[in-house]
């Protein structure tokens, strides 16, 4: 069977990229691989710009190899992916307003991240001046009888992250939702071009603070790729521990708000209770209750306090208690199952175009974690379900959180029973000249891919694509014929992140 | 679900003694809270929270103020979902360029008197975002600060002995 990178003849190998390659290509080769993820011979994971160069990463399914495509954009353009394959079509449209590279034959040209409040144009490119007048920004249309529109945010009514959202509805039902993002873009890539190691990696770890340790590890794994780094076995594992408990923490938090936003507080209660005890251990082992910066290139940022594993086996106690009434709560409770049953079915087709990550994913039968495949240490050495379900609704992504919670507990206990002695970082020593390393990690909400071109002891070039990329637009097509008090059941059972998303 | 009610009803309360205010914050806010105001609006104060660019690690720390632990609301605190309806406004984040107007036009929706609250490093002075294009600065370079509660994100106890502070300074 001939492997993903076969497929690119002509390519041209550029060195020093790890742990995957990435080949250079022409137009030919460019539009067929446009064309391998239009037919769903491969899964699109980011396509990002850089200086007068796209780059494209594929994935194939299930055997998780990984390629990095470029394509030199010579005159300025390059031949649209989203032409063929739609999830690219906001990647594209992200890479036109932030660099300034037109994508040919992108059949949506409105900017994207760019909201008009900006004082300069393609801010990762050119740099221009912005215009002083610019196009007003138009929805998409829906035409019938009775239609009328519902405009929300960017500030919600609720404690969350803003954004805009554009209703058409006939009555109680959605016939369209279209999403306007960008309102919490902080120009991060900018600020990460140039910047030392230390504070790329305080960044990385900001960019979406419910992800704040996977962040972090997959911008760790990117430097280290790049760098050869060996990460000791003891750093590896409390990594994993980390991301476990950030993993459990967010679950808790979101299974009570879904429910919440069914009015059923109970269960919003009680699961906020075991989120904070989450916290509570995360603070008293990191001293910070999201662990932010506790996970840096080359390990960890200190050796943990405390790491009694007999406080670690009592969390894990308490939860074993409380969280199965909770879960049979959830099941046998009928007002709560009307609302959430049937409603906003992400369809699995669509899923499987988008390649979309996650519990999103895995409710619709897409069985992808980057735990499992690529895979990474220290998951390949524990003993862990991907549980997938097929019914895509509301239900079954509160489900698919149910069995992963038991499924993280389950990896906490064995880091902690073959937790490694030993140092728990290795000094990251900077290579003369430029290396480029990859790094792919199952955040709670799905893969986050962190791509970087380091230059000396400097990041030249960092790109990271947040799994609510391919989420977003799902959530519009989710909702689509459920009534508008729904949406906020199918919003927070997708959970995408906005921050995650603007950058 | 009656199991659960009763257990509830048997166990002691999760809930924490009040920590107190914060004696920093007292400080900055006698420069900025009028004290004629304040007493119009007795012990209970609604909050309207706006993320101005935060990447939500704030926005979770808040969200925490409202479980067993913490019990805002027992203070007289509780959040409203309208500017409308608010007399303080939790602001989050450094502010972006994109979110500047938002937050202009819901702090012209709050009606006076009204109170501000920077929460987090970001929301001082833009924090680790300060220095780009897609990025304002502070809350204060948008809208008038009362009270700036410092942290990464601040954790729920420091929000609470700034909202107290907030409270008690009559």
């Amino acid at each position: 069977m001939p492997t993903l990178i076969d497929k690119f003849s002509e390519a041209r190998r550029v060195e020093h990229h790890r742990p995957w390659p990435r080949v250079v290509v022409g137009e030919v080769t460019w539009r067929v691989a446009a064309r391998e993820l239009a037919d769903g011979q491969a899964t699109l994971l980011g396509l990002w710009g850089d200086t007068d160069a796209v780059h494209m990463a594929m994935l194939a399914e299930p055997s998780g190899e990984i390629a990095v495509v470029t394509y030199e954009c010579s005159n300025g353009t390059f031949p649209s992916v989203g032409a063929v394959h739609p999830p690219a079509i906001r990647l594209e449209r992200a890479i036109h307003t932030l660099y300034g590279l037109e994508p040919l034959g992108l059949p949506d040209q409105r900017p994207w991240l760019d909201l008009g409040f900006w004082d300069v144009a393609h801010p990762l490119g050119a740099r221009n001046a912005a215009p002083p007048e610019r196009a007003r920004y138009e929805f998409l249309p829906a035409e019938g009888e009775s239609l009328h529109q519902i405009a929300v945010g960017p500030v919600h009514a609720g404690i969350i992250e803003p954004g805009h959202f554009r209703f058409t509805v006939n009555g109680e039902t959605v016939v369209r939702l279209e999403q306007r993002l960008g309102y919490v873009h902080k120009g991060i890539e900018s600020l990460m071009a140039g910047a030392p190691l230390d504070k790329a990696a305080r960044l990385a770890g900001r960019v979406s603070g419910d992800s704040t340790v996977a962040y972090a590890l997959a911008f760790a794994h990117a430097v280290e790729a790049a760098l050869e780094v060996t990460v000791p076995p003891r750093a590896v594992y409390l990594r994993a521990f980390m991301a476990e408990l950030e993993r459990l923490a967010n679950h808790f938090g979101d299974i009570g708000a879904i429910c919440n936003d069914a009015s059923f507080s109970i269960m919003h209660a009680h699961c906020g209770i075991l989120r904070e005890r989450v916290l509570r251990t995360a603070d008293s082992c990191f001293n910070h209750r999201l662990m932010m910066d506790g996970i840096v290139p080359g390990g960890l940022a200190e050796e943990p306090l405390l790491l009694g594993a007999s406080k670690i086996k009592a969390l894990i106690a308490e939860i074993r208690g409380l969280f199965p009434k909770l879960v049979e709560l959830y099941d046998n409770t009928a007002s709560l199952q009307e609302r959430t049953v049937s409603t906003g079915i992400a369809k699995p087709a669509l899923v499987k175009q988008f390649g979309a990550g996650g519990y999103v994913g895995r409710a619709s039968g897409r069985a992808f974690d980057a735990r499992r495949a690529p895979g990474y240490a220290p998951y390949d050495q524990l003993k862990f379900d991907v549980p997938v379900l097929n019914e895509g609704d509301v239900n079954a992504r509160v489900w698919v959180r149910i069995r992963e919670v038991e499924q993280s507990l389950s990896l906490i206990e064995q880091i902690v029973d073959h937790l490694p002695d030993g140092p728990a970082r290795v000094e990251v020593q900077p290579a003369e000249g430029m290396r480029e390393g990859l790094g792919l990690v199952e955040a709670f909400r799905g893969d986050v891919l962190v791509w970087l071109r380091l230059d000396g002891d400097r990041v030249a070039r960092c790109h990271l694509r947040d799994a609510s990329w391919f989420q977003w637009p799902l959530l519009e097509a989710a909702v689509e014929d459920n009534i508008v008090a729904d949406f906020p059941l199918c919003n927070k059972s997708f959970n995408c992140s906005y921050s995650g998303h603007d950058l | 679900m009656r199991k659960i009610l009763f257990e509830s009803l048997v166990k002691r309360p999760l809930t924490e003694p009040s920590p107190g205010r914060d004696d920093a914050a007292l400080a900055e806010l006698a420069a900025n809270v009028d004290r004629a105001a304040r007493r119009k609006l007795g012990r209970s104060l609604s909050i309207r929270e706006v993320d101005a660019g935060s990447c939500n690690g704030c926005e979770l720390e808040i969200h925490a103020l409202n479980n067993a632990f913490y019990d805002l609301e027992r203070f007289g605190f509780r959040f409203v979902a309208s500017p409308r309806h608010a007399d303080v406004l939790l602001v989050t984040g450094p502010v972006t360029r994109n979110m500047r107007e938002a937050l202009e036009r819901t702090y012209n929706a709050t009606p006076a008197p009204k109170w501000v609250v920077a929460v987090g490093d970001c929301a001082i002075d833009g924090g680790i975002f300060s220095g780009s294009y897609a990025v304002v600065g502070g809350v204060k370079a948008v809208v008038p600060v009362d009270l700036h509660i410092r942290g990464c994100p601040p954790r729920p106890t420091d929000l609470l002995k700034g909202l107290l502070a907030l409270l008690e300074k009559q």
